[in-house]
């Protein structure tokens, strides 16, 4: 009734191929925009931010940038926690030696030194595939996190090798260290993020997605066809990289405000962003937000269901938690095995001929 | 089924509500507890927050509070994870009416917190852990990281080795190795060690162990091979019992082999079986429950049902759990100072850091608290957040823990340089202009 395409003619290429072509889409995102523009700055408090707007935009834009490699272009890849850590220790190494510079710039620059190691891991990409591909990018997640602690360099010959992000203003606001007001956080992150996300949507939808579809679903076919697979899977790796620094930049500047290779970045990271998109769907710039929506705030909500609302021990919670994400995964996986975002489009689908289904 | 089911749920929201509305009613000191009790360093983390919770329980229940002031304890599980401690933070500083101190027992979590202290003015106790450097209170003010810093452990164990071989000009030529936990925690001590090992002549190597420490076996091939006088270890969670298990198994001897105290519990060494008997940990307080605290403790806390974790009542008195006995004994000591310089009983964070500043815990107070002997007397000034940094060592003999050796005096010459130059730099990267302290 209220989801109907019909009387919505398409009158010019441009209205056919537009990122919304449905009028209703187009209502809902532009009001969810606006309500998280302009609605929550005025609410959010320093819990909602760190605990749990931020990590979700963060760990969004991480997801979207590794369901460009896994989803869109087929190559799996088990290194975002390094890709994250060469994201932080670039911005941390930028804006320490350059103090001047503008933080925008520092995190562009972050995205761009994590495209250039993505790039470099991405080319055993061109020899293996598959699982074997994953153990390679593993050995850069291991590789780059001792590296990390290594050399010294990296974190500015720190006694304890942590990096501490130093306090840093935009257009007056100070953004980053522990002075910053959340609202300021939030809505510097949900900028790069809603920037980053059309971005990405474009791209994934123009010659470049479609060449890295092609390459995902069959290569040998996609290269008869004239797709060079060294560009393309080396572009799908460098695309990547790049997001995937820019969210490893946020969260060490904005978000946690201090970093430890190891222990941020770690291999659970890596794991962690791509039950993400497993559980967001693959291949779908929407699913990256709601897989990252569903690990970040599913256990934040269980535990203060769980500890505030039914007076249990924080341990007992915790264990239930965990047990309880366990399940929720799997019971989503076997009703969607697509992601949430097939659910999302199911859903979508049925509301069309609702409410009367025949 | 469905309509017994939420039936079962109301009286339980119900119950909720009441608790929610009954704090409303009294001023409550709100205590945060950063337990973990869930992942790989849960072996640690149990006693710790037991002991921590326990004794505000105490409080709570044989003395009505602090001066009448009840106290309570939130929990929040961290795992030992930054970001989850993260969480937990904002979670728990505006409970009630708002934290008034934080020992969040990791240096990871420390780190994110020292900045947001100042800020949202809620002290930090790091006891014995965290940033070294914040002893210096002229630029860390809101930062405490007394009865000693990790430095202090460091040299005093040297001290300790140096003894034992017979005089410091004895270590000359002697091999001490570090194993470490490859984290802001395990590396502390290694600058000290360094410059240590270059005013004593001794041979200093570290050797990083990963998170979590399962996989040790080449560290200690290392060690096979290069064979150290002496080995130190800045160790946590299940890397404490495999390291222990580790040298064991290469027959390393245990009586030059020393932890940090951190690495000396007894869930550290009872995995090892009697090959860790002479096992060696610094200690800044007894071990054992053999003081009246303990007994009111069976008697007020787990006797009567109030302890959050009832099976624990046997292992009362462990290293930890005395330790987290110690740590809200210096902060309940804090909240009694606060009220007495500022004349209120609703203590808040600022006030509560002056009550941390001007602390001092004689050895007739800890008598009075059913204490006696336990730990040194400390006192905080305005300059000096660390406190006396006294260390002593402690042995495992098979059965239990005793302290074996004086309390030593850190290399203060040593030490004091390395905290000036190290909280110096801070205080340039943020722009803190230190205090004036006189």
């Amino acid at each position: 009734m209220f989801y109907r395409e019909t009387g919505q003619f398409k009158t010019s290429y441009d209205a056919d191929q537009a990122v919304f072509p449905i009028f209703q889409d187009r209502v809902f995102i532009w009001g969810v925009i606006a309500v998280a523009f302009f609605g929550v700055p005025w609410f959010i408090d320093d819990y909602w931010a760190n605990a749990i707007l931020l990590p979700f935009l963060i760990y969004a834009l991480a997801a979207i940038g590794l369901n460009i490699l896994t989803g869109y272009c087929g190559q799996l890849s088990l290194g975002t926690g390094a890709f994250l850590a060469v994201g932080a220790y670039a911005s941390y190494k930028f804006t320490t030696a350059f103090p001047e510079l503008n933080l925008i710039v520092v995190f562009l620059l972050s995205g761009a030194a994590a495209a250039a190691v993505g790039t470099l891991f991405g080319l055993p990409s061109l020899r293996i595939k598959g699982f074997y591909l994953a153990v390679a990018t593993l050995a850069a997640q291991f590789f780059i996190i001792w590296l990390f602690y290594k050399v010294p360099w990296f974190y500015n010959y720190n006694a304890t090798g942590q990096i501490s992000v130093p306090s840093r203003d935009l257009f007056g606001f100070r953004v980053t260290g522990a002075e910053a007001r959340p609202a300021v956080e939030y809505l510097v992150t949900l900028s790069i993020v809603c920037v980053f996300a059309i971005v990405a949507k474009n791209i994934v939808r123009g010659h470049i997605g479609r060449s890295w579809m092609a390459i995902r679903d069959m290569d040998i076919a996609a290269e008869l066809i004239g797709i060079r697979p060294l560009r393309t899977k080396l572009l799908a790796f460098g695309v990547s990289s790049f997001y995937i620094g820019v969210a490893g930049a946020l969260m060490f500047a904005i978000w946690l405000g201090a970093a430890e290779s190891g222990e941020t970045f770690g291999i659970d990271q890596s794991f962690q962003v791509l039950f993400m998109i497993i559980i967001g769907g693959l291949g779908s710039i929407l699913g990256s937000f709601l897989g990252a929506a569903f690990i970040v705030l599913m256990p934040i909500l269980l535990k203060n269901m769980l500890v505030d609302g039914f007076a249990m021990t924080a341990v007992f919670a915790k264990h239930i938690e965990i047990m309880t994400m366990g399940v929720l995964i799997i019971s989503f996986l076997i009703a969607e095995p697509q992601g949430l975002a097939r659910l999302w489009q199911i859903a979508k689908e049925k509301l069309r001929l609702w409410p009367f289904p025949h | 089924m469905h309509i017994g089911r939420s039936i079962r749920t109301v009286p339980l929201a119900v119950l909720a509500l009441a608790s929610m509305v009954g704090m409303a009613a009294a001023y409550e000191l709100t205590i945060p507890s950063m337990d973990y009790r869930t992942g790989p360093y849960a072996p640690n983390g149990i006693p710790f927050a037991n002991g921590w919770t326990d004794y505000w329980t105490l409080l709570n229940e044989r003395d009505g509070g602090i001066n009448g002031v009840k106290i309570k304890v939130v929990p929040c599980e961290t795992a030992y994870n930054t970001k989850q401690g993260v969480e937990c933070y904002e979670k728990t500083k505006g409970v009630g009416n708002g934290a008034i101190i934080y020992q969040p027992l990791s240096t990871g979590i420390t780190y994110q917190l020292i900045p947001k202290a100042s800020v949202d003015k809620i002290p930090i106790h790091s006891m014995g852990y965290g940033r070294t450097s914040a002893a210096n209170g002229k630029i860390f003010k809101w930062i405490f990281n007394f009865p000693a810093t990790y430095w202090s452990q460091a040299s005093a164990l040297v001290k300790y080795i140096g003894e034992q071989e017979g005089g410091m000009d004895k270590l000359k030529g002697k091999k001490i190795f570090l194993v470490y936990h490859n984290s802001a925690y395990g590396k502390e001590p290694i600058r000290t060690l360094e410059k240590l090992a270059e005013k004593h002549g001794f041979t200093y190597r570290g050797l990083a162990v990963d998170h979590p420490g399962q996989e040790q076996k080449s560290t200690w091939l290392q060690i096979r091979r290069d064979k150290p006088d002496w080995i130190l270890m800045w160790g946590w969670g299940v890397m404490n019992q495999v390291a222990i298990k580790e040298a064991a198994s290469i027959r390393y001897p245990m009586d030059h082999f020393i932890g940090v105290w951190w690495s000396g519990s007894e869930n550290d060494v009872k995995p090892a079986g009697a090959a860790a008997t002479g096992y060696l940990s610094g200690a800044f307080h007894q071990p054992g429950a053999g003081f009246q605290v303990h007994k009111d403790i069976i008697k007020y806390v787990y006797d009567s049902g109030k302890a959050t974790d009832s099976a624990f009542k046997a292992r009362v008195g462990e290293v930890l759990y005395n330790r987290g006995m110690a740590a809200a004994m210096y902060a309940s000591e804090a909240v009694r100072n606060a009220m007495k310089i500022h004349g209120k009983k609703e203590v808040t964070g600022e006030m509560m850091r002056d009550g941390l500043e001007t602390l001092e815990v004689t050895a007739e107070r800890l008598k009075e608290l059913g204490m006696e002997g336990f730990t040194y007397p400390v006192k905080i000034t305005c300059e000096n957040h660390e406190g006396p940094g006294l260390v002593a060592v402690q042995r495992w003999d098979g059965k239990k823990w005793s302290i074996i050796s004086k309390f030593y005096e850190p290399d203060r010459e040593v030490v004091g340089a390395l905290i000036k130059e190290d909280s110096e730099k801070y205080a340039k990267e943020n722009n803190i202009k230190p205090r004036d302290c006189s």
